[in-house]
């Protein structure tokens, strides 16, 4: 079996981003980038998969500038077999990134598509179930334990009120969430051999694809801000506050 | 122009993410029609066709709409969709789950999590977990949006909409639901409490939530939790309140024990009222905070569920 897993390049989750002055966006001049987290963790379960011997390759995808190339490296230095990078410098939104996918799908013949489901950058939280649905796949999205069944899949979903177990059958879409798994810190002899493992280089032409942006962005703002109150003495003034003050209890 | 809101119920009552998402429809303007798919959901019918701001409910029954799943809810609202503007839902699980699958068979961009309509295609909507907020406009023919309800009010009742039901298509690619392991409580729901308490790393463990617990059920609130606690296995994964969890916005949030990480701040900034117990007076959940107490909980969360006792809470 062949597992397909898209990765994104996005703006690493520790830094905190600022609003441009003039409005036009987030400032991402000399921030650091990282594989997006739950991207991370959909590479680490398809590996998972492939070391219980439920896979023999797993191919990663990535959309985005020539920099994105170092994300599916990343993810190569994890264990993945070779990549696929579609090189464009432009924003591709996740309709675009679906249809995209949706070819190399066809053209790759995956049993399995594991993505994130959702990027840290944009949260939209939408690739997997529109690649799901342009395929006409089923899909399991959120997912927080996987199981290969000898037809399918048993997938454990984070869900508002809890958890649901549904049951997909092959070929499939899975989105993870952030419990499936911790994935694993690449060592060096693994960094080293992913330099030698084969990246194709495609652009959304090659595709026929059109990637053109749906959204259009007017403004990006900075959100209200909120101002710190006031530290409390005591529990007693505390409770005097919210009672008194505050007028919430 | 005719708005499409897809409520959000058990088939037995209606979540009220629905009604915010009304009235996130009625800033878009024209008609709104209300979709009810499930399986014996009689009961939401009747909340729904009294909805303040609704004129049609439309009423499919079918065993594979059950769950709410993907596949059958795409088929279902697909059938319907020619008829309508734009279509909404709420960024709930189970909207955030089925709604960019109508949105790809349609050929439009999702505009997700909206915050605010500015106009009929126009919209606000946070990114990098709300630390900025972009103002989005649609240039697709038809809008598909899901709508973050701790934002917009929700819609009260007095409306008396037309029942219309419709024909439930079968699913072309299916799920099958095998079970649903549901956290139960007596307290109020995390996403609609007035007042919420939440605890982080600093509670230690699963049993410590107790003292916790104690303050919710004198204070009528939900219990919720950071993330580290979450992954630390102290409490289940939908206590979760940040940007990967649940968004809240109560009255009153109550953060115990927690250092106030980017992600947990995105999931409850917008609360009316924010208090922070930590003993950490360097946290940066104190920059949020209306009240900070600054000390140890274990034994100011005891002490607090006194003092609200002595106060006659």
């Amino acid at each position: 079996m062949k597992i397909l897993v898209p990765v994104k390049r996005v703006v690493d989750y520790n830094v905190k981003v600022r609003v441009k002055p003039d409005q036009t966006g987030v400032d991402l001049a000399n921030v650091k980038m990282s594989m997006n987290p739950f991207c991370e963790i959909a590479v680490e379960e398809a590996i998972r998969l492939k070391e219980k011997g439920a896979a023999e390759e797993i191919v990663v995808v990535s959309i985005g500038p020539a920099q994105a190339q170092e994300t599916i490296r990343t993810a190569l230095a994890m264990g993945a077999d070779r990549g696929i990078h579609i090189t464009t410098d432009d924003a591709v939104e996740s309709l675009g990134v679906a249809k995209l996918l949706a070819k190399v799908v066809e053209e790759e013949s995956p049993e399995l598509v594991i993505l994130g489901k959702q990027a840290i950058d944009g949260d939209v939280n939408a690739t997997g179930q529109m690649l799901a649905a342009l395929l006409g796949w089923p899909q399991a999205t959120f997912a927080s334990e996987v199981e290969k069944t000898d037809d399918g899949y048993n997938v454990t979903r984070e869900i508002d009120g809890g958890l649901q177990t549904i049951k997909v059958s092959s070929p499939a879409i899975i989105t993870t969430d952030l419990r499936l798994n911790e994935p694993r810190y690449a060592s060096l002899p693994n960094i080293m051999k992913a330099k030698r493992k084969p990246i194709d280089a495609k652009t959304p032409a090659d595709f026929g694809v059109d990637i053109a942006p749906r959204l259009e962005a007017l403004k990006v703002a900075e959100p209200a801000k909120r101002e710190a109150g006031v530290k409390v003495e005591s529990v007693a003034e505390l409770v005097d506050k919210l009672k008194n003050e505050a007028g919430v209890i | 122009m005719t708005v499409l809101v897809i409520a959000e119920h058990d088939n037995a009552s209606l979540n009220d993410a629905t009604r915010a998402v009304i009235t996130a429809a009625k800033g878009i303007g024209g008609d709104i029609h209300v979709l009810v798919g499930g399986e014996d959901c009689g009961p939401v019918i009747e909340i729904v066709k009294g909805l303040d701001g609704v004129t049609k409910v439309l009423h499919a029954e079918s065993p594979a709409l059950k769950n709410r799943l993907a596949e059958a809810m795409e088929t279902l609202v697909l059938s319907i969709a020619d008829g309508y503007d734009a279509i909404l839902a709420a960024a709930s699980t189970t909207g955030k789950n089925f709604m960019p699958r109508i949105a790809a068979k349609l050929d439009v961009m999702q505009i997700s999590d909206i915050t605010a309509v500015e106009s009929a295609d126009t919209f606000v909507r946070p990114i990098y977990a709300g630390n900025a907020m972009m103002t989005v406009k649609s240039n697709d023919a038809k809008k598909v949006i899901t709508v973050r309800p701790t934002t917009f009010e929700k819609a009260g009742d007095g409306g008396s909409a037309s029942v219309e039901t419709i024909d439930a298509p079968a699913p072309a690619a299916a799920s099958e639901f095998v079970s649903e392991e549901l956290s139960k409580s007596d307290r109020p729901d995390l996403g609609s409490a007035k007042i919420v308490i939440s605890g982080g790393r600093g509670m230690g463990n699963g049993e410590n939530f107790a003292i916790i617990e104690k303050v919710a059920d004198r204070l009528g609130a939900a219990v919720g939790a950071s993330r580290a606690a979450v992954d630390a296995g102290f409490v289940p994964n939908d206590y979760q309140v940040g940007q990967t969890g649940k968004v809240v916005a109560p009255e009153l949030y109550i953060a115990v024990g927690i250092s106030g990480a980017i992600q947990h701040l995105a999931g409850m900034k917008d609360s009316k009222v924010i208090v922070a117990i930590n003993k950490d007076e360097e946290a940066p959940i104190f920059s949020v905070a209306d009240y900070g107490l600054v000390a140890d909980l274990f034994t100011a969360v005891p002490e607090f569920e006194a003092e609200l006792e002595k106060a006659g809470v």
